[in-house]
């Protein structure tokens, strides 16, 4: 194993991580917001590849350029998720976390089939984007060039989130509504319009995800799950409820990823990854950057 | 109050012989293999339900890794037979008892993460085990093992005549599962338990050691639901880690009870008779096709009655809605 092999597999690592980020995002902005984790959020994350692959069927809009409006697409979809079904999930009276587990996860397998249904089970794939199969050297460290857009895409969401999140009225409200969402209700601000535009927002960020990663993974409706799993985890590596903690959980778990698949088979590289997170919450039980 | 909560217990043990005693006549009357094999399966997966009751419903432990300790029961039964002809009874033993040491283990750092920091680790957890017995070339990797036939009878726990002892079978574990969950309910454990889910720290403040019965609901969980795995192995004589130890298992496992209602004795049962038969009829009736109309329906239902009866379907047989009762 040499040198430029471990640069280059922690390269990638890198750019998968941010990638990794910017699922996971989404995730940990829903659970900051109302302590809830959805258990769709990696059918979510498929739906959102499948309405980019199509605006490029039928279109021939580039994923690049489509990513846009497949982000504005899923934060329609889940303000409408929230308001006809989760909203109804918030109001149960007895075992409120099994009831948002379950139905986040009932909506998942609905979105799996119904995706089965429409779709078909059959792989699909984007190969002939402008970017598709491009790489650029950086001193012998070659990296696709969709990847790299896809990281800078992350980038420029994280940067766009914390600037919403700041700066804008509705952000601030987010906030709010975070901290206390009973007096945020006493000075006027409307608790389920908030709850909706942080699932639209969460949405949107996947739907950007989706748009990105539809450039170079396969597209069928089980994809989410692959990577459900691998945003929980980061997200709860970071600390729930703490979006610059999925940020830095991506990044990290991208890194593990790379470094477990120099040393074992390929199939076990996300045993590093799970490995890390065991290991992480066990010295700090509320993640990285969780609070106490 | 203490009397009637006595009649109550007795009550459901009364109920509860007479719906053993149905159960178990109803195989005289319907004959179709097919409906049997569903009528197994129901009884199973009440049984494995009540068994993740135990940790997730009266302790408030929600663990999506359950396939972890039903995969290491059918392993433990599957490779002890093929690999060095020992009975499937002591491999159902054996696998039984590891699983309860390994909750235990694991138990003892994963008992410190709350909410979902808790069920992630029990879901993470759970896929490591898939990963390693995926890449485990002496147990069959991802090919799995092909449990051989080697003749009719209970010592060796194969029939290939009748699927009635399987049934017989089934039907005894699922009263196991439950009486074990009904003495359990009374004991001291049962009360540590309550008191654990409602409110940890009040718990610990009166004196109840929260750590420890903690570590005895998932001991005897990860048992019983061991046992339940190395039932399944003999019954399908085949298995490999997509079969036994996916995510998709762990919730399997969870959703009855959550369906019947979490944390109470008629929970689990009365999910599994709905939701196993549903399952497996519209997996057969419209599922073959692979056009997901199965998984359509089957996420419907789970979001309608998560969303309709969060308390459970058992709320709609008791006299006093949960909801409005006194507050817990």
């Amino acid at each position: 194993m040499t040198t430029a092999t471990i640069i280059q597999s922690l390269a990638s690592g890198l750019l998968m991580g941010l990638l990794y980020g910017l699922v996971a995002v989404g995730l940990a902005l829903i659970f900051g917001l109302m302590d809830v984790t959805n258990f769709a959020h990696g059918e979510f994350l498929m739906l959102a590849m499948y309405i980019s692959f199509f605006l490029f069927a039928f279109f021939a809009i580039d994923p690049l350029l489509s990513a846009p409006l497949v982000g504005a697409a899923m934060f329609v979809f889940g303000a409408v998720a929230y308001l006809f079904i989760i909203r109804f999930a918030m109001r149960a009276k007895a075992n409120i976390g099994m009831v948002q587990i379950f139905t986040t996860f009932g909506l998942a397998i609905l979105m799996r089939g119904l995706a089965q249904y429409f779709f078909t089970p059959d792989y699909r794939s984007i190969n002939v984007s402008w970017l598709g199969g491009k790489t650029i050297s950086f001193g012998g460290i070659f990296l696709p060039v969709p990847q790299l857009v896809g990281a800078l895409v992350s980038l420029a969401a994280f940067g766009a989130l914390y600037f919403f999140i700041k700066k804008t009225d509705f952000g601030r409200a987010l906030e709010a509504t975070r901290e206390d969402a009973g007096a945020v209700a006493l000075v006027g601000i409307d608790k389920n319009r908030v709850f909706a535009l942080g699932w639209g927002l969460g949405s949107a960020l996947v739907g950007l995800a989706g748009a990105v990663m539809a450039m170079f993974f396969y597209i069928y409706p089980d994809v989410g799950a692959s990577f459900a799993l691998i945003a929980y985890v980061t997200v709860a590596l970071g600390g729930f409820g703490s979006v610059f903690g999925a940020f830095a959980g991506g990044i990290i778990v991208g890194l593990v990823e790379a470094t477990t698949a120099l040393i074992m088979p390929p199939s076990l590289k996300a045993v590093g990854i799970y490995a890390v997170y065991l290991l992480v919450v066990f010295i700090r039980p509320r993640g990285l950057f969780g609070s106490i | 109050m203490d009397q009637a909560h006595a009649k109550r217990r007795r009550r459901d043990l009364i109920v509860a012989a007479v719906l053993a005693c149905i159960a178990a006549l109803v195989p005289l009357f319907v004959k179709d293999v097919y409906v049997q094999n569903i009528m197994v399966l129901t009884l199973m997966y009440a049984a494995l339900s009540q068994a993740w009751n135990i940790l997730g419903g009266y302790c408030g432990q929600i663990s999506l890794g359950h396939a972890l300790y039903f995969g290491l029961g059918a392993y433990t039964t599957a490779l002890l037979f093929t690999k060095f002809g020992v009975l499937p009874w002591f491999g159902m033993l054996g696998g039984g008892l590891i699983s309860a040491v390994i909750a235990l283990a694991l138990g003892y750092p994963t008992f410190r993460l709350r909410g979902h920091y808790f069920v992630i680790a029990t879901i993470v957890i759970a896929e490591i085990g898939f990963l390693l017995f995926h890449n485990w070339d002496w147990a069959g990797a991802a090919l799995g093992i092909d449990i051989p036939v080697r003749g009719d009878s209970w010592a060796k726990f194969q029939f290939t005549r009748s699927k009635l002892p399987y049934y017989y079978f089934a039907l005894v574990f699922c009263c196991v599962a439950w009486l074990v969950t009904w003495w359990l309910e009374n004991s001291k454990w049962g009360y540590w338990w309550r008191a654990v889910k409602d409110n940890p720290e009040a718990a610990e403040s009166l004196g109840v050691v929260v750590f420890n019965s903690k570590m005895g609901a998932a001991a005897v969980s990860a048992f019983l639901t061991a046992i339940g795995g190395a039932f399944y192995a003999m019954f399908v004589s085949y298995i490999d880690p997509e079969s036994v130890m996916t995510f998709q298992f762990s919730l399997l496992m969870a959703l009855p009870a959550v369906l019947g209602g979490i944390g109470t004795l008629w929970g689990p049962v009365l999910g599994a008779v709905i939701l196993i038969p549903l399952t497996e009829l519209t997996r057969s009736f419209i599922g073959g096709s692979g056009r997901g109309v199965d998984l359509i329906l089957y996420g419907t239902v789970i979001v309608l009655i998560s969303l309709a009866r969060p308390e459970g379907l058992i709320g709609l047989f008791s006299r006093r809605p949960a909801s409005k009762g006194a507050p817990r």
